[in-house]
């Protein structure tokens, strides 16, 4: 099977897309000549000119406000957020308009429109540059939210996205996008609200997504060589959530560890636990327990950031904590 | 509103000397400000390539508009919500090479932020500078606020604010022009126009050629200057200063400026502008431009200017050397600041 970046296979799909809809179309800040500020587009404008490749002022409740609208008109606008952070210049047309006016007119104005954003910190960005919010966008009636680990997910799901009757927030992460995997070449799809189980084992299950979902993964080496046989769920997208993959194998492992890059207070691993125990309690074998960022701005300085977010060894010591005779008193902090 | 434009084209054409009523011992100061910008920011981009910092943004090309605004106001008095390119607004203001290398290298004696915050958000107490946020323009509300405080407090105080053009695409900035003409503060706008929002040209910002035409619109002054000539800029912030003070509102002032290095550290310029326009500006560069007016006016010697270069060479080098071996923040205290633990407020 063909290699391909994370980067590419967003890149792929979108192309794609484009060729084959002519209502689909991009804004954005930098996406045209300079192809993105983390090169997704690079070469669009060549191929499909300044119509359909539009550099837009820097104004992202406009961007999205503008790409609400022309859905509305039933085009399929696909815009990219510089990163995260700056859609929250923009949330309002996201969790107000986009997410909301396909109830609000009864089923009449449906807007397809994929807003693609770059989540993540540890590139020593400081505190507004490096923030996972996906969360919150999951937490909103009417939006999509897909998240993909790998370059097959970003792909499939990308197709996905522009095949949607809904608004979709596509996340990509920073430290993802030279990540390499393989991409079958002909036509496939990954659905919404379908969690993969990437790798099989009987004693836990590590659920993540982003980089999270492929910090699950080395965990799970790092336990196998401890005799540990953990089983790794990667989410996919968060809304809709899959959670009957997670249950079932919960269901095997009776143990859950939940992997997330973003503030532990009130985090979507908090739901999904709670989800968990609502409806694997009589499985569990341990409570169901989160691996964080910790509850604080980014740190810019190195050695301050290298505490924010978590670790192989934080999932280690978690997962050891559920078992028999544990000590929970494993803290970085 | 157009007189205002008008007297600031004057300022710079008619009178004979441009530095007339700036006394020659503030002129060196500003000299020097610029150099010593310039010398720190190389340095600080040499680190970045070394790999010894992440990141690096700078405002290379810039520096007489960020010297000659701030060099307008009264320090320690005025506000001041800088953007991050505003090496030249810190040096200025008061900050010193060692200050800002402490930030760079994120250590806990820098002092705006103890190395919690990325290097270009310039935030520092005592010289009444308050830290930028990394979405842009949002510093233009806080300024209005500021002024607003001093207005209801009856204090003398003046806010300036700093953004580049293609941030006054956002709607913060228009949020923010209007309430500072609705309510007639002193507030000082002030666009650094360098022709480019990361590979954008200014056309794709904007349909208007001035951003100093949008202030009509809001109801008050708005100036167009030559960035890269320091006395023009001086002479019209300070005039706009002066108007604020005396309570007659707001003001903008464009300065048509360039950025004759990268956006960033992580920007190839190449894929969006030719190195024939870079090297036009190079040509026009504001520090040498400005050595050149005073060795010809006889404010400088050309004695001086080596001696005070050496000065700063020797003071960056330390800058660096001190910083690099300052101490991190000290992980224990990682979560301090995150709340403030003293009440404040009624007793
Ligand atoms: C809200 C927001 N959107 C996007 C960005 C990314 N960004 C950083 S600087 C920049 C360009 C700003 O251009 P301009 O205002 O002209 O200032 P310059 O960098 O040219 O000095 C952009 C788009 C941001 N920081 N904040
Ligand atoms: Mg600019």
């Amino acid at each position: 099977m063909p290699e391909m970046t994370y980067r590419d296979a967003i890149a792929e799909a979108l192309r794609e897309g484009m060729r084959a809809d002519p209502n689909v179309f991009l804004m954005g800040e930098d996406i045209g000549a300079y192809g993105g500020s983390y090169v997704v587009t690079k070469g669009f404008l060549d191929e499909f000119g300044e119509n359909r490749v539009r550099d837009t002022p820097i104004a992202e409740s406009g961007i999205v406000g503008a790409a609400v609208g022309a859905a509305m008109a039933g085009m399929r606008p696909v815009v990219e957020m510089m990163t995260i952070n700056f859609s929250l210049l923009a949330i309002d047309q996201i969790v107000n308009h986009a997410a909301k006016l396909l109830y609000m007119s009864g089923g009449q104005i449906p807007v397809p429109c994929v807003v693609r954003m770059v989540t993540g910190g540890g590139s020593q960005l400081g505190a507004q540059h490096s923030q996972n919010l996906e969360a919150w966008y999951a937490r909103v009636p009417g939006l999509l939210v897909a998240t993909p680990s790998t370059p097959y997910d970003a792909m499939g799901l990308m197709r996905e996205a522009l095949r949607e009757r809904n608004p979709v927030m596509f996340i990509e992460h920073s430290l993802l996008y030279r990540r390499k995997g393989e991409v079958p070449a002909g036509w496939f799809t990954v659905p919404m609200g379908k969690a993969a189980v990437t790798r099989e084992g009987k004693d836990v299950t590590i659920a993540g997504y982003l980089r999270t979902a492929m910090l699950a993964e080395e965990a799970a080496d790092r336990l196998e060589r401890e005799g540990i046989d953990a089983e790794v769920v990667d989410l996919r997208t968060l809304r809709p959530l899959d959670l009957d993959t997670i249950v079932a194998s919960v269901q095997k492992t009776n143990r859950l560890v939940v992997v997330e890059d973003a503030w532990r207070t009130g985090g979507f691993s908090s739901e999904i636990c709670q989800l968990v125990s609502e409806q694997a309690w009589d499985d569990l074998d341990a409570p169901p327990t989160r691996v964080n960022g910790a509850d604080v701005p980014a740190p810019y300085a190195r050695n301050l950031e290298a505490l924010a977010y978590p670790v192989v060894e934080d999932i280690v010591a978690a997962v050891r904590a559920t078992l028999p005779g544990a000590r929970a008193d494993y803290a970085r902090l | 509103m157009a007189t205002a434009r008008e007297s600031a084209r004057r300022s710079t054409k008619q009178g004979a000397e441009p530095h007339v009523g700036i006394p020659n011992d503030q002129l060196l100061k500003m000299y020097r400000d610029m150099v010593l910008t310039r010398r720190v920011t190389d340095r600080m981009i040499a680190l970045q390539r070394q790999g010894r910092v992440a990141f690096f943004i700078s405002g290379q090309g810039q520096e007489a508009t960020q010297v000659g605004v701030t060099h307008a106001i009264k320090r320690g008095t005025d506000w001041v919500f800088p953007y991050y390119r505003d090496q030249g607004v810190c040096i200025a203001l008061g900050m010193t090479a060692r200050e800002l290398m402490l930030d760079l290298f994120g250590k806990a004696e820098g002092p705006c932020s103890h190395g919690r915050q990325m290097p270009s958000h310039f935030g520092h107490a005592a010289l009444r500078m308050v830290s930028g946020s990394s979405p842009v323009a949002t510093q233009t509300l806080h300024a209005v606020g500021c002024a607003l405080a001093a207005k209801l407090r009856g204090l003398p105080e003046v806010c300036i604010t700093s953004l580049g053009e293609g941030s006054t695409g956002q709607g913060d900035f228009h949020e923010a022009m209007n309430f500072a003409g609705v309510h007639k503060l002193p507030v000082i706008f002030i666009v650094e126009n360098n022709g480019y929002a990361i590979s954008q040209p200014q056309s794709k910002e904007m349909a208007v050629k001035d951003v100093a035409d949008r202030a009509a619109g809001y109801g008050f002054r708005g100036s167009v200057v030559d960035g890269n000539d320091i006395m023009a800029v001086y002479q019209t912030t300070r005039w706009a200063v002066e108007e604020a003070r005396r309570g007659h509102g707001p003001s903008l002032v464009e300065c048509k400026t360039y950025r004759i290095v990268p956006h960033s550290s992580s920007d190839d310029d190449r894929r969006y502008r030719t190195r024939k326009e870079v090297e036009e500006w190079v040509k026009r560069d504001p520090i040498d431009r400005f050595q050149k007016y005073l060795l010809g006016a006889g404010i400088l010697s050309e004695e001086t200017d080596e001696q005070m270069r050496a000065g700063i060479e020797e003071e960056v080098t330390d800058a660096v050397r001190y910083a690099e071996q300052a101490a991190d923040p000290d992980p224990a205290e990682a979560l301090k600041h995150v709340y403030a633990h003293q009440p404040t407020g009624f007793p």
